[in-house]
Formats: structure tokens, sequence, C-alpha cells
């Protein structure tokens, strides 16, 4: 039986570090490449060596697909092309590919310059690895080499997210990296065909929870940030860079024209206008609204949103203002959350998730004194009187978009990483249930095996269908097995059914006739001929319908089966029958004639 | 190549004009005109190769073929196709067939026979396709020939089989189209299953098919079904389960129509029952239907999608608790539930605590959940709308949104449900979407009262910078109910602020304020002294009349008091004046209030507010009889007869002012009598009979008067909707009257004879043409000028032109008054232009040369397709004057019979040293030609097209709203 391995080395029961080996049909694929945020010693980058001890990784590697440009996806590449040593083909989308360097370079800079740090890649390294890119277009078939065919399907998520089917013959994988089965206000929803995938894998990070209407949400936020601006309130709203940035970006600009505000909205960070540009080119990648409109005027060329400038901040009069980083645990969020704290017509606005101890996660807990470190070493205690709103813009599926997905794919199996095993827990029981398929959720370095039962394509020459078909009566009963007769010829890897005729025409053989023969003895006191008389007219009343014929010669045919009889030496009345059949007529003959004769 | 094409075929014409003779020598041909099917022989002869055979026959299908030679067309098509080898000629001649017994006035029954045959020898499938097409319609133009109907469906059936899809597609087409229940259908042929041979009905066979190989035979099996489904056929309820199974099949074209299949069924049969697999409970076949079709609310495809959520609007049938799931979502947070936003909204709400979320936690997970009773598939209907209202199309959720109104309009408790996820679309990224909801929103409010969180979230949208959507939501709050005096406070506040942001919303805040302040008396009530800013103590300042929010706020305490008795002793002095006002400038917003201390102004209002059908009745009656008065004038020439429509012409114009609902006739008739009373006054002077040089004064006013009643015609024919062909008639023959009251003139004035002799003839022409016209309603005018003129025809035709003058004269004087009978309705068309006012004493400045944009809003009613018909003109001081023709994307249409046109009209002029006045008004443009379309298709015929010159259109236009001044000034531009 063919078989399917899956190895996850990141992402196995874990959210981060997003990184599995696939082997189908004999290649053997790895599927993303991320980085772990939580760590800074080795365990940041996946285990390369599980697939080589030394040497390059090339040889072992078909292809490299990378689902889209966040970190925990893409961060180890670099890495792994060039200082572990790959340079097979590495695919990814057009925005991925156009956004993913722009990342790592951050990436690498805050690694490198800030933390300084040794041995890491630079940016050499990632220009030289961007060379080793394909480029994938949405629901093109990109064949990797000859058997090896992969697919990619829209994944909402962020700009570029992909999922890939992969395909070797009538085997096939599915993995779907980070999707969103909800659409939001710039990225559409994930959708994929019934293709029927051995295995699906899924990412399982909201794997508990059922998610309420993006309405609410959007709707409370807009209706915070409008309250506060008509009060003449500052608000800040600390963000990553990319993703979510861009959705609230156009969430605020959009809601502006509407209500034809006239407050300033400011965005932070040089990152982000490169980014936005990318954004501004990939319209194809966007939601129907955006693709609609972006002939009048590109929703991401935005109107009311300006750069901003550190000395902004002071500016009298109510304001928005975008900064990174998201966790407010530095930089520029930081500095302007200072400003601002000490009024509370402010508002800040947390649109994510806030790692412990950072400052987002203390104000979020209610905390309103904060001890800040100064410049010496001084301490100031830093009074919050400003607002601080929590508002969750998460554009991973929930659980039901996981199994609207399922149902959406039917695979034959069903494989969940990218989550906590806890969690997974539940969905896969909750999978099992409802679907009626397996499912697993490996942990990083468990290999799990899943028999395919692929199904062998086989020519099947024109001539003996036609043939065939005539035998077998009309349409339709396209479900219903038939057999049929013919000759099965295997050739170089390929396979054909022909009938028998062409089968020996073609192989240059000869037809031999096989035949059976059989001795029954009989207790008859008339002659020979006599007996072979009486076995014809016996026949003859007997078959009706099938054509016995009495042979000069002293035999007697039914059909192409020859009766002889022949009396013994010694005993003139024990006589014996002789029969004889090809193998065409087995069945028939045998049975019928022996049990026949026994009279 | 079609040069010399065209050239080889008129070669032919000259020959062919014997064959058809032989064919069929009955026919009357026209010798000028070769018949076709003649030319198509020769052509197809001619043809050497299959390629030329095609370009004749391409070229043939072009032109229409006249009914008698569709036939012999047919015969030669037939004869060359059996003859024909090549599939591709085999085709076009196939699909010819089928164009040609479409023909008008052609039964195909005669071909049916061959088309059959044809079939029989037929190798290639997609011929086989198309002959089957062409038998479909045949058999769709024989509709009442069961034996014809009956042989085609054998045919189909025996087809049926057929290895290619097309075929089979066509088939069931044919089947669909034909069958009927009663047929049963001998299965000739090896039919594959148990039921070989036996007699099967269509229905079962078409069910067969369900099941093939091809999706698209698979589809075209569904649509038959809906076809027999369509023409009145029951379909079977096993059919119920197959369908069911195509609801999950692979190709969306099936699944679409799978749809729309369990959609029929479930109205055929919603009250049996179905099993529900796996569990041996039963429900209703419309409530199992029902979850079905919400499941495909999350299908992969969108087209899918679309078609569910509409089909899910139209089962009204289904249970309630079935409905409610719809719009169900079990929220769950780490396997712990969690309440919906709009669940937590509510309970804030209930439990009194405003406002919500300023903690993190706030929407944290409560209790925990077992995990085996949390349901991630939804079975049945859970969330569908929760779905189709997210989803990624627009589409969808347009189609979500009427869904949802369809179903709360007969559900009041489901709309109730519903208010949050509407309220929720105001917020939608799509305009489109967030009107619609808005729309929706208004047609079921009759069911619910707003709550004040979700009163807050609906109000938010008043800042829309779209015109459109704030006008829809000001209608809605007509409509609305709330609950509390804070609610009222609220909406009023927010439609203040609305009327400061955008001052243009003026006229339609007011009137909302209007609807909400009737409907919520009581609620108002407290909120009195708050809003006019009273004081039990102290004198408050008078707050100044012309501000739009001071008088907003009166009229929302105005209505309010009108059915709250107790509601005016908290008024102050100058709140009685600003209502006396008001009431005179602004009587359409403020009602009549019985205040205390003051004498009630009967009059106008009492007859407004002693509304009822018995004053319009009366008025009805009134009418009849000044109607009936005035058709007793015998004697036009008396003095009375004139003092007489003297009189009813100005009571049918005070009755239009006091009956609205009579204005359109009332202002009709007496338009009309004052065109008569025109033409009285015109023939009446005794100065006819002396020597025109000496009564050149006399013939000027007679003029200027024919050319009013002219003018007067076309006012009648083209303002007023409603009218029949009776009374258009009748203003053709006034038309008439006048047009002769000119050519006598004339005659008078102008002693050249050439141009009395043209205009003679064009009147003639005039009265050939109305008599063309009016065939019908000649009778009708018995006695009157035309009458007379129709008799006197022959003589008129023959005689010289200023004998027919003569004629014309004494007829003219001694015809009657014409009866005027009146339709059921009739109404002007009005317009209003609401901006701008003319008010403002700031000239609009601007450089001269360039231009300046004219906002213009205007409310236009009992106008038919304003879109052609109304433009915009400007006249300029210099009485320049300009017509703008407004976008058709400009008019909107809020209600039947109303229209409101925003657009913006572009100013110029050079240079004016003070600033001056410009008028805008609007016109109603028209067209008349006196010849009817049916007149005119049979000059299109071009075999005698000699177009009558005299049959031009007339075309002008009447102005229909009162001219607005508006103050601009050009100033020179700056060098």
């Amino acid at each position: 039986m063919p078989e399917i391995k899956v190895t996850p080395l990141g992402a196995g029961q874990d959210v981060g570090r997003s990184c599995i080996l696939v082997s189908i049909g004999g290649k053997n694929i790895m599927l993303d490449c991320g980085m772990h945020m939580g760590y800074n010693d080795d365990r940041r980058f996946p285990d390369f060596s599980y697939i080589t001890q030394n040497g390059r990784l090339t040889d072992f590697l078909d292809c490299v697909i990378i689902s889209h440009f966040h970190l925990d996806h893409c961060g180890a590449l670099p890495y792994m092309s060039e200082m572990v040593g790959y340079d097979g083909p590495i695919y990814m989308t057009h925005p991925t590919k156009a956004i993913c360097p722009i990342l790592l370079e951050d990436f690498r800079k805050i690694t490198v310059d800030k933390k300084g740090e040794t041995n890491f890649f630079t940016s050499q390294m990632i220009k030289d690895c961007m060379k080793k890119v394909v480029p994938l277009n949405l629901h093109q078939t990109v064949q990797v080499d000859d058997e090896l065919e992969l697919k990619a399907y829209y994944a909402g998520h962020v700009l570029g997210a992909a999922m890939v089917l992969i395909k070797v013959g009538s085997e096939s994988v599915v993995y779907t990296g980070d999707y969103n089965m909800t659409p939001d206000r710039h990225l559409g929803a994930a959708w994929i065909d019934k293709c029927r995938p051995d295995i699906l894998i899924s990412e399982s990070t909201y794997a508990t929870t059922i998610r309420d209407s993006k309405r609410c949400r959007e709707r409370d936020f807009l209706k915070k940030v409008h309250e506060s601006i008509e009060r003449g309130g500052k608000v800040l709203i600390p963000v990553f860079a990319l993703g979510r940035a861009q959705e609230l970006c156009i969430l605020l600009e959009t809601f502006w024209e509407r209500m034809n505000l006239k407050a300033p909205i400011y965005f932070s960070t040089g990152l982000t206008e490169k980014a936005n540009h990318y954004y501004k080119l990939f319209i194809t990648w966007t939601n129907q609204k955006i693709r609609k409109t972006f002939v009048q005027r590109n929703m991401f060329e935005f109107k009311h949103i300006k750069a901003f400038d550190r000395s902004y901040a002071d500016n009298p009069g109510p304001m928005v203002v975008f900064a990174t980083p998201g966790m407010l645990h530095a930089g520029q969020s930081l500095q302007i959350f200072k400003k601002w704290a000490g009024n509370e017509k402010n508002m800040v606005i947390m649109p994510g998730y806030c790692v412990q101890g950072t400052i987002g996660h203390k104000i979020l807990n209610g905390q309103r004194k904060l001890e800040m470190e100064g410049r010496s070493t001084v301490r100031i205690i830093l009074d919050v009187k400003l607002q601080v709103e929590y508002m969750s813009f998460s554009a991973h599926a929930d659980a039901k978009g996981i199994m609207q997905l399922i149902r959406m794919a039917e695979p034959r199996n069903m494989l969940l990483v990218h989550g906590e095993a806890l969690k997974m827990e539940f969905l896969k029981g909750k999978i099992e249930q409802e679907f009626n398929i397996d499912c697993y959720m490996p942990a990083n370095g468990e290999t799990i095996t899943v028999s395919t039962n692929p199904s062998v394509p086989v020519d099947i020459s024109l001539n003996l269908l036609k043939r065939e078909m005539a035998l077998g009566g009309p349409l339709p009963d396209p479900k219903k097995p038939r057999t049929m007769h013919g000759t099965l010829i295997m050739k170089e890897n390929s396979m054909k059914l022909v009938s028998s005729e062409q089968a020996l025409k073609e192989l240059g053989l000869n037809e031999h006739q096989l035949r059976f023969t059989c001795r029954v003895q009989l207790q008859d006191p008339h002659s020979d001929l006599d007996t072979l008389h009486r076995i014809y007219t016996h026949l003859k009343s007997l078959l009706k319908g099938y054509t016995i014929q009495h042979v000069p010669d002293g035999t007697v045919m039914v059909e192409s089966i020859v009766i002889k009889v022949s009396s013994s030496a010694e005993d003139p009345n024990n006589k014996v029958l002789l029969l004889s059949w090809s193998y065409q007529v087995e069945s028939f003959s045998f049975n019928y004639i022996h049990s026949l004769l026994k009279f | 190549m079609a040069a010399h094409l065209k050239k080889r075929v008129y070669e032919e014409f000259s020959k062919v004009v014997q064959i058809p003779h032989e064919e069929a020598p009955s026919k009357k041909l026209r010798l000028s005109k070769p018949s076709k099917s003649a030319a198509l022989h020769v052509d197809l002869c001619k043809a050497s190769n299959s390629t030329d055979a095609l370009q004749y026959l391409l070229q043939f299908a072009r032109k229409p073929v006249e009914v008698e030679s569709v036939e012999g067309v047919v015969r030669i098509l037939l004869e060359h196709y059996y003859k024909e080898t090549d599939n591709s000629v085999r085709l076009k001649i196939a699909s010819l067939l089928g164009l040609l017994s479409k023909t008008q006035g052609f039964t195909p029954d005669c071909i049916v026979d061959d088309a059959i045959n044809t079939l029989s020898n037929e190798k290639s499938h997609q011929v086989l396709a198309q002959l089957l097409d062409t038998l479909l319609v045949i058999g769709s133009q024989l509709p009442d020939t069961p034996t014809i109907r009956l042989r085609l469906i054998h045919v189909a059936c025996k087809h049926l089989s057929d290895t290619y899809f097309g075929v089979r597609n066509k088939c069931l087409q044919l089947l669909g189209c034909l069958g009927t229940l009663e047929t049963v259908v001998n299965r000739d042929g090896p039919a594959p299953g148990p039921s070989q041979g036996g007699a099967r009905d269509v229905q079962s066979i078409i069910s067969d098919y369900f099941g093939d190989q091809d999706p698209r035979v698979r589809t075209a099996a569904l649509k038959a079904m809906l076809q027999l489904h369509e023409r009145g056929m029951k379909i079977h309820q096993v059919i119920y389960e197959q369908a069911c199974r195509l609801l999950s099949d692979d190709y969306e074209q099936v699944r679409s129509a799978a749809v729309q299949m369990v959609w029929v069924l479930s109205l055929l049969y919603p009250e049996s029952i179905v099993p529900i697999p796996s569990s041996n409970e039963e429900i209703r076949l419309v409530d199992d239907a029902f979850g079905k079709i919400s499941h495909m609310v999350s299908d992969g495809s969108w087209m899918v999608r679309v078609q569910a959520a509409k089909t899910l609007g139209s089962m009204l049938q289904v249970s309630p608790h079935f409905l409610v799931q719809t719009l169900d979502k079990k929220l769950m947070s780490d396997l712990r539930r969690k309440r919906t936003a709009h669940e937590r909204a509510k309970e804030l709400f209930t439990s009194g605590e405003f406002s919500s979320g300023r903690k993190w936690a706030d929407d944290a997970p409560k209790e925990k959940l077992d995990r085996n009773t949390v349901n991630l598939i939804a079975s049945g209907a859970c969330g569908a709308f929760v779905h189709g209202l997210e989803d990624e199309m627009f589409e969808v959720r347009i189609a979500a949104v009427e869904a949802l109104c369809q179903l709360a309009r007969s559900s009041p408790s489901f709309a109730e449900k519903c208010l949050d996820f509407l309220v929720d679309m105001f917020n939608d990224e799509i305009e489109e979407v967030r009107l619609q909801s808005i729309h929706v929103l208004r047609e079921i409010s009759t069911h619910i009262t707003l709550r004040e969180d979700q009163l807050d979230t609906v109000l938010a949208v008043l800042e829309d910078s779209s015109r459109d959507i704030r006008e829809a939501l000001h209608e809605l709050l007509c409509y609305t109910n709330v609950s509390t005096k804070e609610c009222i406070q609220l909406a009023l506040l927010e439609l203040l602020k609305n009327l400061n942001k955008y001052p243009t919303d003026r006229n339609s805040v007011w009137k909302c304020l209007k609807f909400l302040g009737s409907r919520h008396p009581t609620l108002v009530l407290p909120l009195v002294p708050e809003l006019l800013s009273t004081h039990p103590y102290f004198d408050t300042p008078e707050p100044d009349m012309d501000d739009p929010a001071y008088i907003a706020v009166l009229v929302l305490v105005f209505n309010a008091a009108k059915s709250c008795p107790t509601m005016p002793a908290l008024f102050s002095d100058h709140t009685f004046r600003h209502y006396a006002y008001l009431r005179d400038s602004l009587s359409h917003l403020v009602p009549p209030l019985r205040l205390p201390g003051r004498k009630q102004v009967f009059g106008l209002d009492s007859v407004d507010s002693g509304s009822g059908s018995a004053s319009v009745e009366s008025a009805q009656l009134f009418l009849q009889q000044s109607l009936h008065r005035v058709s007793t004038i015998q004697n036009l020439e008396a003095p009375e007869a004139r003092e007489l429509l003297n009189f009813t012409i100005r009571d049918l114009q005070r009755l239009g002012e006091l009956q609205t609902e009579l204005a359109g006739a009332a202002d009709f008739c007496a338009t009309f009598l004052r065109c008569q009373l025109l033409l009285m006054k015109a023939l009446q002077e005794k100065l006819w009979n002396v020597a025109v040089p000496l009564c050149l004064k006399q013939n000027v006013t007679a003029t200027a008067a024919a050319q009013q009643i002219l003018e007067e015609t076309y006012k009648l024919e083209f303002l007023y909707s409603g009218l029949e062909s009776r009374q258009v008639a009748t203003i053709h023959h006034v038309r008439l009257q006048a047009k002769a009251l000119q050519l006598i003139l004339y005659a008078r004035s102008r002693q050249g004879l050439d141009p009395l002799i043209s205009c003679c003839e064009k009147f003639l022409q005039d009265v050939e043409s109305f008599q063309r016209l009016f065939l019908s309603e000649l009778p009708h005018l018995q006695d009157s000028f035309m009458d007379r003129v129709c008799e006197l025809l022959p003589r008129l035709t023959s005689c010289k032109p200023v004998e027919m003058v003569k004629i014309l004269q004494s007829t003219l004087r001694q015809s009657g008054l014409l009866q005027l009978s009146l339709p059921e309705q009739i109404h002007r068309a009005t317009a209003t232009i609401i901006e701008p006012t003319g008010e403002s004493d700031n000239p609009l400045r601007f450089t001269s040369g360039l231009v300046v944009a004219l906002d213009i809003d205007a409310t236009l009613e009992h106008v038919n397709d304003p879109q052609n018909t109304v433009k915009v003109q400007v006249l300029y001081p210099d009485g320049q004057s300009h017509v703008i023709h407004p976008k058709p994307g400009d008019f909107r249409k809020p209600g039947p019979h109303r229209h409101r046109l925003i657009t913006q009209v572009y100013l110029s002029h050079t240079a004016w040293t003070e600033p001056s006045q410009v008028e805008v008004r609007l016109l109603l443009a028209y067209s008349s030609s006196s010849s009817s379309s049916s007149s005119r298709l049979g000059w299109s015929d071009g075999a005698d097209g000699v177009i009558p010159p005299s049959e031009a259109t007339v075309e002008g236009t009447i102005p229909f709203s009162k001219p607005v001044k508006v103050y601009i000034m050009p100033k020179p531009a700056r060098r």
C-alpha cells in the first residue's frame, strides 16, 4: 500500500515555527519554514538535522512551499536555504514573495542590530534566498517535476495567503497555512473546491472558539473611536505593521469618508508604507469591494490617513494614530502612550493579544499606575487616566470555519497543526464524530503515516470499450461496476487494456488453444456409434437453442465441446466418453455436460 | 466576398421568377420580389461544396421569410438535408428548420413527420441535438395537438440513451416542455433497469437522469422537472429525496437547480412528514427543506449561496422554531459559552446599566460547556442568516437581507429577533447593502419597537455622507416605534445634529419629526418643557423663528400636541405665535390644533380634518353637475352661455384647490372649457362678415386665440395622466377646430392662392389622420364639428380652397359644444423645485466664462417616464435660455407616481456688472405624432413606402413647475 507520511518539525500541537514535512508518492516536500517568536536560542528555528545530519537539504527535499509572509511561517527560510543549504525551488504567491523580504529584513535588523546577535543570516542571504523563489498564481497548476504538481487557493488571513494542494498521481495533500473563512474589510474568505485530498492539514488556532459576527466588533470599534473623537480626545491604536493594521486603516478610512469626519488619522513607521505599496498593487488578492472600486479609487490610497511625525503627538485637537509595536512594549507606540496617558479624554485601543509582561497586558488587566523606566535609573510612576479598550480582530478560522472548510474539501483524513494540544483534542473528536474520518494531531517530530488507496490509471483501447458498451446495454448506470474481458499490458511504466487479439498482435505471439479433456465411463450395451447417437439425441432434446452437430468422423460437437466415444478392449459394455473443451466455455461445459451425461 | 455574393444573388433573381409558380401556383406573388424559397433552392443547387452551402444558409437566415413560402423553404431544406454529408451544414439546416417553424402564422404540423424522419438516420450527435431542439420548437408551437406531442415524447424517450450529453439534454428539455403527467410512455429500445419495457410516466423517466454521469444532464433533468412544475403538473413527492441528494453534488449548476427543486417540492407538500436520517424522528417536509436550503447558504459557490438565500425568503410556512434557528449561533471561547454582543447589549439594557466594553474581560466567557453538546456543524437551519449576512459577496448579503425581510413581514416574533442583525447591516461596506437593509427595516417596522441601544446604532448612520442613506433613514424613523422618552430625545438630538451638518436635509428632517411626534405623543409630553426651554418662573428669551432647528423642535411638539390635549398648556406665549406662523407657512408639517383661548379657525382646516370620503364624494358630485350644466348649452352664441362657462371654469378651479384628490380632473375640465370658451369668443365676433382690411384688430385677437387653444390642447394631452382614448380624441378634436380656425383666418388675411392650397391640403391630411386614429371614437363625436367635416369630406377634397374655407367657416360656427366625459382618475403632472429656494439674497459669484454648478432638487408627481421627458430650463435675464437634460441616474423613485430629481445644472455667462436673477424651471417635453405606431409599422414594410410628409411629429415643451429665481453674479476674470 502506498503511504503518505507527515512529520511536523514545528507547529505540531504548538503555535509558531510552522514547518511540516510531507512525503507523498516518493516526493519530499517542506510546508512552511517558520521561526518561533517565544525563543531566542536554537529552538527558534525548526530542527533541520531531522532531515539530514550533514550535507545539503537539496538532495532530500523536492520543494519548499511558503503559505504566507508571517514570520512564524517564513522566518527560518534564509537560514534553511543559505546556512543549512537548500538550492531547490521555493514556492510562494506573488504578494508573499514581495512582502516576505521586507519582514525578514526587519527581523534581521532587530536581531542583529538591536540585540547584537552574531551567526545570523545577512541581507545578502535574504536576497539570495528570494532568488530561489518560484511565484505561484491562484488556481494555477504548477508542475514541480513530472509527477509533483501544486495548486494554490485563496486563504484570506493576510494579503497573499494561500492554501496549497499538493498532488502526486492520484494522491494529494492540502495544506491550509493560516486561513480565514469570514471576509473582512480588505480580504475575502478562503475558498477551496471539492478536491477530496487524502490528507487535509489544517491550522487549528481557534479550535475551541466560535466567534461572534464581525460586524458587531467593527461597529463597536468605530463607535468607540467616533465617540472619543467627538469628545475631542486622541485615540492611539498600537498595531503590528502588517495585516490587521491595513484592515483597521480601511475600516477607519471608509468610516471617515462616510461620516464626513475631519479629524486627522496618522500612521507611523516606514515599514508600513512600503507594505502599503504592495497592498495597492495586489488588488486581485483583496475582497470584492476593493476589487470592484479600485478603478475609481484604490482603497489603499488613503485620503484621510497621513504619515505620522513625532511632533504631531503634541498637536491640539482630536486625532487617531496607528503606531507600532502592537503590545506597547517599546518604540513609538509606547512614547505616544506616555504622552497621552494622563488625559481621560484620550483612548487606547488594543486590537490584538498582548504577551504577559508588556505594558499592553498590564493596562488591559486594569492596572492604573505603571512604573516606567526613566532616562536614568529613577523610576517614574505613570498615572493612566485614558480609557483602555480591547477589540479582537483576528483572522484565523474559528471552529465553525474549520468545519466548513472540511465540508468544502471533503478530505479522507484530517491532520491538525498550529494549535494547542488540548484544544486540538476537542476539535479532533468533533471532526471524527461529524465527518466519520480519521483525524490526527502529531506532536513535533512525530510521524503520521496514512496509507492511501490510489487508483491506477489504465489506458483502454477504444475498440474494446465500444465492444463492451455494445454488449452491456445502454446508459445510464455509471455507478455499477461491470466485468469485461481484455488483456492488461504493462510496458514501460504504462498500462493499457486491450482486446486479447490485439495484445497477441502487439506482442508478436501466437495464439495457443487451451483445451480441457475428461473421461466419463459409461455402462452401455450398444455399439460405439449407437451410444454416440443416443448421446446426440439426448443432448439435442435437452439443450435447445445450442448448435449440436453429429460430425461424421464419430464425434458430437456441442458448440465447441467435442464428445467422442470409445469402448475399452476388455469390456465392450464399458464405454469411455472423451470430452474436450476450450477454456472459454469451461464453466458451461464442465458442470453442465458432466452432470448431464450422468444419466 | 460579400459584394460578390450579393451580385450572384441578384443574378439568380432574374431567373427564378418562374419556379415558385410551378411549386405553388395558387400563391399570389409579387413579381418584383422573388420568393425566398426559390432563391434558396437555386443557391443550394449551385453550392459546389459544403462551405459554400453553409455560406448561403447563413446569408439566408439573416432575412425573415414570409409566411406563405415557409413550407416551400422547409421542403427545399429537407431535400438538401438528405443529400448533405457535411455535419455543419446539416446542423445549420436543422437550426433553420426550428427558426422557420417559429414564423408567425405558420403552423408547423406539416413538417413534424419529416423532422422526425430525419432523426432516425442521423449519425452525428450534434446534429441530433439540434434536430431535437427543432422538434422542441415545433412542439411548443403546437400546444393543443396531443397526438403530435405524444409522438415527440416517444422520440425523446428513444434518444434518451444517447451517449452524447447534448442529445440527452435536449430530450429532457423536450420532455419537460411537452410531457404531461398522464402520458404513459412505453419505452422502446433497450431500457436499463428493472422497469424494462414497462409503462412509465414522464416524471419517473426524467428522475432517472438525476443520477446521470454528466452534470449537464443532471442539471437538464432538474430543469425539465421544474419546467413540468411550471406548466402546472404536480410533481410527485418521491422526487424530494432524490433532489435532496443532489444538493451535495459536485457541480454548482446542479446544486443550484436542486435548491430550486427542493423549494418547489416544499411548496407543494409543506405538511407531509419526512423522517430524519439516523434517528427515528420525523419532521414536516417544509421544515426539512428549509434546513437543507439553509445549509446551502454556506455553500462553496456564491451563485448557489445567492440562490439559497433568495429561496429561504419565500418559505413562509416554516415552523417558527426553525426560523429562529437561522439567527442562532452559539458562541464559545475555549470551550466556554460566550454571549453574543447582541445578547450582551440586551442584558446591559435590561439591567439598566449604560455603556459597555470598557473592560478587557467584558466579553469573557462564562459557563463551561459540555464538550459533547457543542454542535459545530450546524444541523439544519442553524445560523444560516448569520452566515449569509456575513458573506463575502454583496450579492449574497443583499439576497439574505431581502429574505430576512420577507420572513419577518410574515412573522412578528422573527422580526423582533432579526432586528439586531439588520441594524448591524447598516454598517456594511457597500452602500447598496446599507440602503437595502434600511429599506427592509422600514418595511418590517410595524412589528418592532426599537430599544435604546438599537436606536443609537440606527441613528449613528444619520451622519452618513450619502444623501440616499440619510433620506432612507429619515423615512425609516417616520415609521418606527420607540420605547422610551430618552429615545425620542436621542432621535431629536441626532436629527438636529444631522440638520446642522447637512442643511439640505431640512425638509426631510422636518417631515421625519412630524411623524415621530404624531406617533409618540405621550413620550414627547414629558420632554416639552425641556424642548421649548420654558421655565416655571422665568421668562426665557424667544428663540429665533428662522432657525431650522427650532422649527424642527416645534414640528415635533405640535404634531405630538395634536393628540395630546394637555400639551398646549405648557406652551409659552411666543409658542402660540410661532404656531400661527408655522401653520400658515408650513401647513403640510403643522397640524391644526385646538388651542385654548384661541378661536378655532374653521374653513379649510375643517374640510381637511373632517376628511373622509363624504367630502370627496360631494365634490365629485359637484364636478359632475357642473359638467352636466355646461353640456346643456345649446346656443353657443348666447351671452348667457359664455357667462355660464366662465362661472363653471371659476368653480372648477376653486374645486381643484380645495379637493386635492380631484385637482387633476377639475383642472383638466377647466382647461378644456377654457379652450371652448376661447373658440367661442373667436367665432362669435360679429365682424366675421366685414371685409378683411376693416377688422385687422379683430383678426389679431382671433389668431392669438387659435394659437392659445393649440397650446392648451398640448397641455391637455401630455400634462395629464390617466386619459383614455376618448378624451384624447376630444382633445385632438379641439385641436382640429383650432387648426380650422387658423386656416380660415389665414385665408382671410392673405390673398396668395398657392400657399392656401398647401394649407388646405395639410388640413385635410390632419382630418384623415384623425379619422384613422380615432376610428372607434368617431360615433361618440356625433353632431360635432368633426362629424360634419367627415360628412362633407368628399366635397371638401374636390372643391377649391376658397370654397373649402367657406364650408369650414360655416361648419365651425354651427357645430355644438363637445361633451366631455371624465375617466376614473386624472392626475396632473406637477413639479416642485425644493432646491434652490430662491430666497437667498447672496448672489452666487463665479468667474464669467467659467461654469458654476447649481444644485437642483425637485419632486415630480404623476410624470411618466421622467428620464426622457423632464428637462431643466435656465432663463437668463438677457432672454437667453438653456435647456438641460438631466442624467437618467439623477432620478429616483421614492414612491408610486412620485419621482425625485436631484441633479446639478451648470450655469455660465459672460460678465455682468450687477448680480441678477436667472430663472430655473422644469419643462415637460412631449412629442406628438398624430400617427399611431401601428400605422407606422405598415410603412416600414417599405413596399409602397410613401410616408405622408404631413405626419411629422410636433415636438415641444410645457413648463410645469413654478420658476425659481436664483441670484447669480458672473464677475469678469481678473487678468
